[in-house]
């Protein structure tokens, strides 16, 4: 399922990938890049090997080492001894934890830089997840994706989309637009990168682009969110309307990566205050009936949207050659089309 | 068959794939077991179910829908055993290749010896080997460590030390092993296959057991040159369940259900192509090919030797966005039949990878489709191929072997619009030599028996020959080269009526004599300008007997290594006439 919707209630588990500290409190209204939990990624460690140091056996050693596991120290801080005639000394060669010591030796946790993981959007923290983070809720309209380069931000949203078939070319980017998320068309040239790059932009939202143009996207530092695919595929009447209606808004631009086991896509939430608390439709099943709102995902029709009206009750026979079960779709251009079910996705 | 040999046990099979959760139903027809049914719905991994039991049940009322046959009880658990009603199963049956990668640091002493090893182990599984560490590593022990904290591993296979050999090196590799286990949250920490030196295994107890899971197994390299793989893959499939159901719910549901008998997918299919490597010809080998949304199987079998390797980076669905890191985009053009750009074939492997469950609707989606397949099966087999731990006779290095036979599985294979294009993607992937039978796994049942042999043996080899599998047909493929047109083959059929048809088979080129199924036919196979068909060498023919098919009798006479036309129109003409005598 692909939530495209105007207004909808939003709810986001923010979880880090291993246990850490929980920095939000229950209850808590947040703003997109606000910590909800931080931890150590990748802890970088110093094994320090007492004995050899100071020239004393296993046992001497464990006898002259000075702090226990569990402790914090700092640079230069006294970790063994002193011994001999020279008072041989072991100190922190940076500051960190100690997390073993033991058989001569002393293994060190330094200090570095913590994993954080943000609301990516304004919101309330309805719970929190011991450990590893907290459900951050929001209203607002959200517009979903297909592919995303990984990266997070927060800013005013300016298009410059002004039909769904658009290209988004250099001679759209200039220097009033620093600090802006663009809306923008079908991108082919990496020079638009580059552009925003220098502007800079804080981030670039594309209906489609060349798929030569990913491993650029992938480094690019800022967030960059593809809607629809890639090849040129013009943007769905329904993610138009939703999209430029909110031309000149704050928005969340979270293009994380696609995660089909966890159901994670990337998207766009546009925070709005509503008097009257929308449906949340994020637990509603991908099963299809006349009267839907769907988007085609494969050729020929990829990305339109459009309504079913009626399900087949047989397989039917594709171009492909291929045989499945398909749906009569009206497309929002008032074309039919007949699309394997498969190929559908349903828009809430 | 007598009744006395076949019990009325029926049995319900459940393989919980990435895209789909199919569940088959086989029971006694007459005097045999008979597949009776599938009935296939989503799988449930992903929000808003993050339940695998979700998809089985929709599977299980699907099936119901189908057959009219009740498997569930009032309180919607399945009714096991069956009742004299008809309701219900007697045995269940389970595969699971749902999930991420299983991320694997594999450690051993020496890394072209006991780290191979690890690296082989951890290739007959969905698994991705992360990290690796040996004595040639020459990272200090605290760089070690966080390599494999940065790792976060499922899994460490610890290999080293042939029995009787190195002990010191092994602990000292172990000591990093354990530290970094014991830095990692209790809950977090990964499962330790220890399958090196088992004059140490109660010195690896004492040490890693307190920290985390340890399973111990056979040495995988017992001596420099012996590598044993076998023992260890079963206790590799334990520790499979034990990762997927920390991943995954419902998995341990479904492994209760099956009696704990629960299996990779991988495992079951390998273990079917080994169990009829039992039953065909011995001098020739078994090949099974599974080309999933999620990875690609290969599975070869001489005389009960199993030689697997799951590729999890070649798979049809999502995978495919990182496809082009080991395929170039050109080899994947190479096999298209429609003229298409290779940047559309690169749009296609991202907007397949977006929506992995979809199907190609357009005729030009579809040659893609068929193109990546082809391209895949031919980077895996030829992977498995150069490095087959037995010798299965054939006509030459990187040739493929003889097999007989050879099955196919996976959907872009098995749910193909017609069995030519089946068939000539086999072909063109596998580029098989000699005479062989292709099967297809229409049903998509080979790994569901794979794991119902374990139950029921008589019933997989029984369904094995029924109509659940489509017999293609038998493939002539002589080996040599020749110029273009130069006939390469006489071939005679003499038919079970007494008829007869002959044909003589130009270089480049494939014929079909139709041969309907349930029909045999005797060959006399006359080799031309020292081409070989496996019948005792190049120019050897003779006469044989083979069995019909959907298709018939097949000779592809394009020669191996087959080279299509370096000119791409005239290749696409190729491709297109070649397509159309199988699908005619």
């Amino acid at each position: 399922m692909i939530q495209i919707s105007p207004v909808t209630k939003i709810r986001r588990h923010r979880e880090l990938p291993v246990p850490g500290k929980i920095i939000v409190r229950q209850a808590q209204k947040v703003e997109a890049l606000d910590i909800i939990a931080e931890t150590i990624l990748a802890p970088e460690h110093l094994m320090l090997d007492i004995a050899r140091s100071l020239n004393v056996s296993t046992e001497k050693a464990d006898d002259l080492i000075q702090r226990a596991a569990g402790e914090t120290i700092n640079k230069d801080d006294l970790i063994a001894g002193p011994v001999g005639i020279t008072q041989r000394v072991v100190r922190a060669p940076r500051s960190g934890r100690i997390v073993v010591a033991g058989d001569g030796l002393v293994l060190l946790q330094v200090n570095s830089t913590p994993y954080e993981v943000h609301a990516g959007m304004p919101g309330t923290v309805t719970d929190l997840i011991p450990d590893r983070g907290a459900v951050v809720e929001a209203t607002g309209a959200l517009i979903q994706g297909v592919w995303g380069n990984g990266q997070t931000e927060f800013g005013l949203m300016q298009t410059k989309l002004e039909s769904p078939d658009d290209q988004l070319t250099t001679d759209h980017l200039d220097v009033s637009l620093r600090g802006s998320i663009i809306l923008g068309g079908y991108c082919a040239d990496p020079q638009v990168f580059q552009k925003a790059d220098e502007i800079p932009l804080r981030g670039l939202i594309l209906t489609s682009m060349d798929s030569a143009l990913i491993p650029l996207a992938q480094k690019a530092p800022f967030p960059i969110l593809i809607l629809e695919g890639f090849g040129f595929h013009p943007l769905s009447a329904i993610g138009y309307n939703v999209l430029t209606t909110n031309n000149g808004r704050e928005i969340s631009l979270n293009a994380q990566a696609r995660d089909h086991y966890k159901g994670i896509r990337p998207e766009i939430v546009i925070p709005l205050d509503v008097s009257r608390e929308p449906e949340d439709v994020s637990l509603a099943v991908e099963d299809f009936a006349p009267g839907h709102s769907v988007r085609v995902v494969r050729a020929p029709h990829i990305g339109k949207t459009g309504t079913i009206e009626t399900l087949s009750h047989e397989p039917i026979q594709f171009p492909s050659g291929v045989c499945a079960f398909g749906a009569d779709i009206v497309l929002s251009d008032n074309e039919r089309a007949t699309v394997p079910l498969v190929n559908l996705e349903k828009v809430a | 068959m007598t009744s006395s040999v076949v019990s009325t046990d029926s049995i319900l099979t459940i393989d919980i794939g990435t895209i789909t959760t199919r569940v088959s139903l086989f029971d006694v027809v007459g005097e045999c077991y008979r597949f009776i049914a599938s009935g296939t719905a989503p799988t449930t991994i992903a929000p808003p179910f993050s339940d695998i039991r979700e998809g089985v049940t929709r599977a299980i009322n699907h099936l119901q829908t189908i057959t009219g046959r009740v498997l569930v009880g009032m309180d919607g658990t399945l009714l096991i055993p069956s009742h004299p009603d008809g309701t219900g199963v007697d045995a269940v049956a389970a595969t699971l290749s749902a999930g991420p990668e299983i991320k694997i640091v594999a450690v051993g002493l020496l890394e072209d010896v006991s780290l191979e090893s690890a690296r082989n182990l951890a290739t007959t599984t969905y698994a991705t080997v992360s990290e690796m560490v040996s004595l040639n590593d020459r990272r200090k022990q605290d760089a070690r460590i966080d390599a494999i904290l940065r790792v976060r591993p499922d899994l460490v296979i610890v290999a080293g030390g042939i029995d009787g050999g190195a002990t010191q090196s092994v602990h000292k590799l172990l000591e990093a092993v354990g530290l970094a286990c014991f830095l990692m949250p209790r809950n977090q920490r990964p499962q330790v296959l220890y399958a090196g030196n088992s004059s140490i295994q109660e010195e690896i107890q004492e040490t890693i057991a307190p920290i985390t899971d340890l399973h111990i197994a056979p040495n995988i390299r017992p001596g420099i040159h012996s590598e044993q793989l076998t023992p260890a893959q079963v206790t590799l499939s334990k520790i499979f369940k034990a990762v997927r159901a920390q991943q995954m719910f419902g998995v341990s549901d479904l492994d209760q259900w099956s009696g704990g008998r629960l299996l990779p997918t991988s495992t079951a299919f390998g273990r079917i192509i080994r169990f009829l490597s039992h039953i065909y010809d011995p001098n020739k080998g078994v090949l099974g090919v599974d080309v999933g949304a999620s990875s690609t199987t290969v599975a070869t079998a001489l005389k009960g030797k199993l030689a697997m390797r799951v590729f999890p980076q070649l798979g049809l669905g999502a995978k495919l966005e990182n496809l082009l890191k080991y395929i170039p985009v050109e080899h994947i053009a190479y096999w298209l039949s429609e003229e298409i750009s290779r940047s559309s074939v690169r749009d296609y492997l991202y907007n397949k990878a977006a929506h992995p469950a979809s199907l190609p609707a357009t005729v030009e989606e579809m040659d893609i489709e068929q193109a990546i397949a082809r391209q895949i099966m031919r980077a895996a087999v030829s992977q498995v191929m150069s490095a087959l731990p037995f010798e299965i006779k054939g006509p030459g290095a990187d040739l493929l072997p003889w097999f007989e036979p050879i099955l196919a599985s996976g959907s872009v294979l098995s749910h193909a619009p017609t069995p030519g294009q089946s068939l000539l993607m086999l072909l063109d992937g596998l580029q098989p030599s000699g005479i062989t039978t292709v099967v297809l796994d229409q049903n998509d049942l080979l790994a569901s028996l794979g794991a119902a042999a374990d139950v029921n043996p008589l019933m997989a080899v029984q369904v094995l020959e029924s109509h659940a599998f489509l017999n293609i047909g038998t493939v002539i493929a002589p080996v040599g080269r020749a110029r273009k047109g130069i006939p390469v083959i006489r071939v005679q059929a003499t038919f079970e009526d007494g008829s007869e048809t002959k044909i003589e088979v130009k270089y480049g080129s494939i014929e079909v004599i139709p041969l309907p199924s349930g029909q045999s036919a005797q060959l006399q196979l006359r080799p031309l300008h020292r081409f070989d068909v496996g019948m005792g060498g190049p120019g050897r023919g003779g006469r044989v007997r083979v069995v019909g098919g959907s298709l018939g009798i097949i000779i592809d006479a394009r020669g191996r290594p087959l080279h299509l036309p370096s000119d791409p129109e005239l290749r696409r003409e190729s491709m297109k006439r070649w397509l159309w005598t199988l699908v005619n």
